[in-house]
């Protein structure tokens, strides 16, 4: 056999792939049912872009939107035109480009509005506690040094505050549709047990036994730990200090004729999350954590009956040429035996290098998709380089609602 | 390179942006420092079991387990301390409530007390680190030869760090407060080095510098920078800007293919073509965000940066390919000066 004769095309460059559900992001975002939409993932995957992108669309798409971000890149807030903390949704210009391009053509642009906002934690937890108290008892609350710790790093306290912030958004019933990112927590459930959290920390019962076990504990509660509750109490205040609790108790103390409010409101924002207004979307990237994370989470969305809609997967990296790895590098080594090859030596070395890379990201998204066959998935190509302004994010956008290629054409996908 | 200096420090802190794998590094700088004998631990504070992941085993104990060894008689011993489970060993230490504590636990009162004051919850697993830093076996000498802690990520990092802000919460006096001012004297002092994982993209690289400024002005000493994943650089220099503006000699290639007998069709060239300019992209990113991390001030670093390098992990990380890695970080010089032992034997220290 000659060289000629070779065919380089044998074989497929890629394992079959799982018959994954296409998650049509377009419909979703276009759906006048759709109203509020949650992004969530564990970090670094690109969640804050992947919100940003998916407000960008809507907007084209005719949606008053607005996207609640928590901690965007400094780049990102740029693009979004959020250059200080505002805590109020800001007008995003330019959703469509230039107008006289490609991309206002093809985006059939219905000229809808583009708001965006970053999350202020500490303000959104003072406007509440004004909203909910009398003036001086809003007063005594917010100058307690124990608030002061408590509005600014309690670990749940800002995704309390996205859902807060979100309950609000919806109650002026000014958007179409909400978009919202979720903070970058240790872990993607945190967000989902925050509030729990905090409204069992702020409800005083544990605080009132602490500073006063004799009093407030309750025969109950006494009789379950008995001696050792007092014990503990003494502890806990030899280690903390009597200042803190004081200080946690007067606050409480004052906390307590909101709470109710507190409460109902965080069971408000509990049911929009599972009515049938709300989809969840999981990022995720192409790495075995964030899959992880990503499989956690539809577990936990299901048990606690949240509408998923489904997995976004950021960042892959599809092969464009049809030609295995193996042959390639065979002929990489040719190709370095003579005198002139140097580039071609290298573009098919690179490719090589993407199969490889493609074909390690499909086998993350199996072991994926295997274990949740239900859950639809959007694959995104990587972009190369940051997002730094609108174009960015509408080329994002343009990547999210991308229908997948059929295999035949796979070669020929997306070029930056 | 590994600055030799480093191998005096006994506390290894490993920390980085979410996603850069600084899990995956400190587990592979806890191996590279047990190759040629000597024991090391290797901490995570954050509840993730990120080691036992990793390694693949069951989710860790509070307790040291041995996950894997090394030539010479070399071990890693992994731990997962959990601040609650610390807060327990205390109110049993100091004021013997054992099942009352268990008790507490299940009622949310443990985890009330860490939440109460925020800083508790960092002075306590900061205090079990130093426990495993300082302890020692019966011959007197150090148990453990280093101790590498995989720290919470860049945005964190800094105030777990900080003890003696975290203290500010806690009573000016009793046991933990105590301890607390040994951790501070051991976290500032030449037994503790903080080294940071970044890839060559350019947010990991601007919260790196972030970080290791805010590093010098809570005065804690910065380590190396750890360049991870760090791709292949396939294009010859030269072509990277052409090819990164689209710009490839399409005749070229062509022409390098014919000359060993390939023929491709137009569409697997356009394929390769746009593989290229996409790889010649992302290599230009790199190269402008790495850039940044040797760059003079005010841009860059108040003092230069030791750097390391470690490569993709083709086949995802598994045992073996830690011990690659391992072994890169050995070849830039990584390793710790063994403690001098005179019973050499995994029996000698308390467990």
């Amino acid at each position: 056999m000659s060289q000629e004769d070779r065919d380089l095309s044998v074989g497929p460059t890629v394992p079959s792939r799982q018959p994954t559900r296409w998650l049509d992001l377009d419909a979703m975002l276009t759906s006048p049912s759709t109203k509020v939409v949650v992004c969530c993932g564990s970090g670094g995957v690109g969640k804050t872009t992947t919100a940003a992108a998916l407000a960008v669309r809507a907007a084209q798409r005719g949606r008053r939107t607005v996207v609640l971000t928590i901690d965007p890149a400094r780049r990102l807030a740029e693009a979004l035109g959020l250059t200080t903390l505002s805590n109020e949704p800001k007008r995003v210009g330019d959703i469509d480009g230039d107008r006289d391009g490609v991309a206002a053509n093809s985006f059939e642009s219905t000229a809808g509005e583009l708001y965006a906002m970053m999350l202020d934690m500490r303000r959104t937890f003072d406007e509440m506690v004004y909203n909910h108290s009398t003036p001086d008892r809003a007063e005594k609350i917010i100058t307690n040094p124990f608030y002061q710790t408590i509005s600014s790093s309690f670990s749940g306290t800002q995704e309390y505050m996205a859902m807060e912030k979100l309950g609000q958004l919806t109650a002026t019933g000014k958007w179409d549709l909400i978009i919202v990112d979720t903070p970058p927590s240790r872990s993607a459930l945190d967000f989902l047990d925050a509030p729990q959290r905090m409204s069992s920390f702020l409800d005083g019962k544990m605080i009132r036994l602490l500073s006063a076990p004799a009093r407030f504990g309750g025969r109950g509660l006494r009789r379950l730990v008995g001696v050792g509750f007092g014990l503990f109490a003494k502890a806990v205040s030899t280690i903390l200090g009597g200042q803190l609790l004081a200080d946690a108790s007067a606050f409480v103390q004052a906390f307590d004729t909101m709470f109710g409010g507190f409460q109902e409101r965080a069971t408000a924002t509990y049911k929009l999350l599972r009515s049938p207004g709300t989809a969840f979307i999981v990022v995720a990237a192409p790495e075995p954590d964030a899959l992880r994370e990503a499989a956690y989470f539809v577990d936990r969305l299901a048990a606690d009956s949240m509408p998923l809609a489904g997995l976004i997967l950021n960042r892959v990296h599809p092969v464009l040429a049809d030609l295995p790895a193996g042959r390639a590098r065979e002929l990489a080594d040719l190709v370095d035996q003579t005198s002139a090859g140097q580039l071609t030596s290298a573009v098919l070395r690179l490719h090589a290098d993407r199969v490889d890379r493609s074909g390690r990201e499909q086998r993350l998204l199996a072991r994926f998709t295997n274990a949740h066959p239900d859950v639809s998935v959007t694959k995104v190509p990587a972009v190369a380089g940051d997002i730094t302004d609108l174009a960015g994010l509408r080329e994002i956008a343009r990547r999210l609602i991308q229908p997948p290629l059929a295999p035949a054409e796979d070669t020929r996908d997306v070029l930056v | 390179m590994w600055p030799k200096e480093l191998s005096r420090a006994r506390l290894h802190v490993v920390t980085g942006k979410g996603g850069t794998g600084k899990t995956t590094v400190a587990a592979a700088m806890a191996l590279a420092f047990a190759f040629g004998g000597q024991r090391t631990l290797l901490i995570e504070v954050e509840g993730r079991q990120g080691i036992a992941q990793l390694f693949d085993t069951s989710p860790l104990p509070y307790a040291e387990t041995k996950i894997a060894v090394a030539a010479g008689g070399g071990e890693v011993r992994a731990l997962a301390v959990d601040a609650e489970a610390a807060l327990l060993d205390y109110l049993e230490m100091f004021y013997s409530l054992g099942i009352a504590g268990r008790t507490l636990r299940r009622m949310g009162a443990i985890e009330f007390a860490t939440t109460l004051a925020p800083g508790l919850r960092d002075v306590l697993l900061t205090g079990k680190v130093k426990e495993c830093v300082t302890r020692t076996g019966p011959d007197g000498r150090h148990f453990y030869d280093a101790v590498v802690l995989d720290a919470p990520p860049t945005g964190r990092v800094v105030r777990f760090l900080d003890v003696t802000k975290a203290m500010a919460d806690l009573a000016k006096a009793g046991p933990i407060h105590r301890q607390s001012e040994g951790v501070i004297a051991l976290l500032h002092s030449a037994d503790t080095a903080v080294h940071l994982v970044t890839t060559g993209e350019d947010l990991p690289v601007t919260e790196t510098l972030e970080t290791v400024a805010e590093l010098g002005a809570a005065e804690l000493r910065v380590g190396t920078v750890i360049i991870n994943r760090a791709n292949p650089r396939r294009l010859p220099a030269p072509s990277v800007d052409s090819a990164a503006d689209g710009r490839i000699d399409r005749m070229e290639v062509r022409a390098g293919l014919a000359a060993v007998g390939a023929r491709l069709t137009d569409a697997q060239l356009d394929g390769l073509l746009a593989e290229t300019v996409e790889h010649a992209i992302r290599m230009r990113a790199e190269a402008a965000a790495l850039a940044r991390l040797s760059a003079e001030p005010p841009d860059g670093p108040a003092e230069p940066l030791h750097q390391l390098r470690l490569p993709e992990v083709a086949d995802g990380i598994e045992l073996g390919a830690l011990y690659e890695l391992a072994k890169l970080l050995t070849e830039q010089g990584v390793r710790t000066r063994p403690v001098a032992r005179t019973i050499r034997s995994a029996e000698a220290g308390r467990v």
